[in-house]
């Protein structure tokens, strides 16, 4: 080390490794001090913090609709977070589920808008492999230049977002435009028949999110391909050293992982919104990504953790119709908690050592 | 001729908020930081900024406040990523939720609040933020409102940027700076303060951000508060650090010519050129993602990008 520096008081060493307790202890604790920091914030602007946070829980849960309301919002968000775990996985970033949802849905519109006489399965079928095929081939486009130039994905997939957004700005305002709207630029709602149908009151998409949390599990776990992903995310060159077609195996995760995202967006659009808007993601593709983290990769428990967010969304709007804050509660908080986890990760893999005790040069 | 004084200015209008915005994103950048929360720095500060002029009626210490938020927010950033070394591109991306989302709560929060059911900027600070007119250099034809017809907030930040330019690329502490960006463990062995510098950028840029977020917020929509007032911008600033290859003083130029780009749509008229109007709205995230292609396709070496960007240092690694 250099003798004109002095040693700094506080120097990060690596740690041994953390007993899977020892993890899971760090972690509620983290999550504990976010609730208390949020606490903070909601104390600061001269609110009960256990009030707010009892409404957002009873909020939640108060009725069978406002449950079905919570799972409404948790199928676009679990699908995504799902989706961008495959490209993450494999350390592309993936910041694009956004723009994947969006022209997934806008590929599953067309058939919903023009052919909607279809037989209704049938239909319904074909609306969602455009929108898987929709999202596959928006998250293939960086995928390509990304093995072929080294082009920054996170970037490029962020800019595929807004332009996936204002193409769907251009057909309500163009070809797509609905006539009976008044000089309202919307496009029209779905034909009933291209709606998708409700189990247990809510639309089917749930059931969909469900299949995909199993399927993208044994995809990662027990695939071959899935394991391939595995090793391009550690190390690419140690996958090509094995022999492994790395830039081939970049191109079809990104596309598994569009084509989720893009069937998100067919559910979405089929199911919830029963139209398509330039808000049809709002948001969601990003979201996804704070979920795909925290839950560190883990299908099972991005499906937890994007049913509590839901949760705190859901709950968020009952606290507004009640105490006139605004739904923008749920960011805040959700950027708190992650902002924690983010923190405490470094303590599962790092420790600090100061000055006196690390007396070894 | 009128028309084209007319749009140029409009430009310059449109694009200041960005100007801010790249420098800002620029320092961090050189660092190998890649915050991608500009858009969340952008909008605390433009809360802030906001909220310091409704409440103080001072110019001054609205842009002070802007600043002190948009450093604070940078502060999270950089705790985390520096000293945490958590993952660069989620953190930024929960600042900007964060950000956006805090800022609009506030908003909400203290329109409720307002007696008559708005928020808007008191008469002083509007008038400080006025246009300025020097008699005489005003007036001349066509440099007169093309080069002293704006608002402090666009003299402020070519100010910045031109500064910015000169620290990063004349003085010793910015080349130490750059070196950090290039290779973190050379620069420390070299005996740079890797981590002091990191800071030091990480939050001078997000102080930048916040001003460039009180422009969005006090400007754009003549003193009234909306929600969701950035819009977006600190998205397009994020990619105009490629489109100026990393150099504060490109950014001049290049946050004027998206500045242009946006309010394009305003000035070409449909008789001529039929294109939607979604196209123009698309047009800044379609060229950027040109420039993105063929500033990788052009050899990299051309390139002005850190080496080391988006990849956090650790010391015992090296």
């Amino acid at each position: 080390m250099n003798k004109h520096t002095k040693e700094p008081l506080l120097r990060t060493v690596k740690r041994a490794e953390m007993g899977n307790r020892q993890i899971l202890i760090l972690r509620l604790l983290a999550i504990l001090l976010s609730l208390v920091a949020g606490g903070i914030f909601i104390l600061c602007i001269g609110y009960n913090p256990f009030v707010i946070y009892g409404t957002i829980v009873t909020g939640a849960f108060r009725s069978a609709m406002a449950v079905q309301a919570t799972v409404k919002i948790m199928i676009p968000l679990l699908i995504c977070s799902l989706g961008v775990t495959l490209a993450f996985k494999m350390r592309f970033w993936n910041i694009g589920a956004e723009g994947q949802l969006i022209f997934g849905a806008t590929c599953a519109s067309f058939f919903a808008l023009y052919c909607s006489n279809w037989n209704h399965v049938v239909l319904l079928l074909v609306m969602a492999v455009a929108g898987i095929v929709g999202g596959g081939l928006w998250g293939l486009i960086p995928a390509f230049f990304k093995v072929k130039f080294n082009t920054n994905e996170t970037l490029f997939t962020l800019m595929l977002n807004y332009i996936a957004m204002y193409f769907v700005s251009y057909l309500q305002d163009g070809p797509w435009r609905d006539p009976a709207a008044n000089g309202f630029s919307k496009i029209q709602r779905f034909d009933a028949n291209a709606a998708l149908d409700k189990v247990a009151g809510i639309q089917c998409g749930w059931i969909v999110a469900l299949l995909l949390v199993v399927i993208v599990f044994v995809y990662l776990k027990f695939s071959k391909s899935g394991y391939e992903i595995g090793v391009v995310g550690v190390s690419q060159d140690t996958a090509r050293y094995a022999g492994m077609n790395v830039k081939k195996i970049i191109l079809k995760t990104m596309f598994l992982s569009g084509a989720i995202c893009g069937l998100g967006g067919m559910i979405q659009a089929s199911g919830s919104d029963v139209t398509l808007t330039m808000n049809v993601a709002g948001g969601v593709g990003f979201t996804a990504i704070i979920v795909a983290w925290l839950s560190q990769l883990n299908p099972f428990v991005i499906l937890i953790v994007s049913f509590l967010f839901a949760v705190l969304e859901k709950g968020s709007s009952v606290v507004q119709s009640s105490f006139g804050l605004s739904t923008d509660c749920a960011d805040v908080l959700q950027g708190i908690i992650l902002f924690f986890i983010l923190g405490c990760e470094f303590f599962v893999r790092y420790k600090f050592v100061g000055r006196s005790k690390g007396g070894d040069k | 001729m009128d028309m084209v004084i007319k749009f140029l200015v409009a430009a310059v209008l449109a694009g200041t908020p960005l100007l801010y915005g790249t420098v800002g994103e620029i320092l961090s950048e050189k660092t190998g930081h890649l915050n991608l929360g500009v858009e969340g720095m952008m909008s605390i500060g433009a809360c802030a900024g906001f909220m310091a002029g409704y409440q103080t009626d001072s110019f001054v210490i609205a842009i002070l406040a802007s600043a002190l938020a948009g450093a604070l927010s940078a502060l999270i950033y950089a705790l985390l990523t520096v000293t945490f070394m958590a993952n660069q591109n989620v953190t930024g991306l929960t600042l900007t939720i964060f950000g956006i989302g805090l800022a609009n709560f506030i908003g909400v929060m203290m329109i409720a609040k307002s007696p008559d059911g708005t928020l808007k900027l008191p008469e002083h600070i509007t008038a400080a933020m006025r246009s300025i007119h020097i008699p005489g250099l005003s007036d001349i034809p066509v440099a007169g409102p093309l080069l002293f017809s704006y608002n402090p907030f666009v003299y402020l930040g070519i100010l910045i940027a031109i500064l910015c330019g000169i620290y990063l690329g004349k003085t010793k502490t910015g080349l130490n700076v750059q070196a950090i960006g290039q290779n973190p463990a050379a620069a420390d062995a070299a005996g740079i303060q890797v981590t002091k510098w990191k800071y030091i950028n990480i939050i001078a840029g997000g102080a930048i951000c916040g001003i460039g977020g009180a422009y969005c917020s006090m400007i754009i929509n003549g003193g009234v508060w909306i929600s969701d007032n950035v819009g977006g911008l600190g998205w397009i600033a994020v990619a105009l650090v490629i489109f100026a290859s990393w150099r504060p003083t490109f950014a001049i130029w290049g946050s004027f010519v998206f500045g242009a780009l946006r309010i394009l749509k305003y000035y070409i008229p449909q008789s001529v050129f039929p294109f939607p109007i979604a196209f123009y709205d698309m047009l800044p995230f379609l060229i950027t993602a040109i420039v993105l292609v063929i500033s990788s396709i052009r050899n990299r070496r051309n390139s002005n990008m850190p080496e080391a960007l988006g990849n956090n240092y650790f010391r015992e690694e090296r």
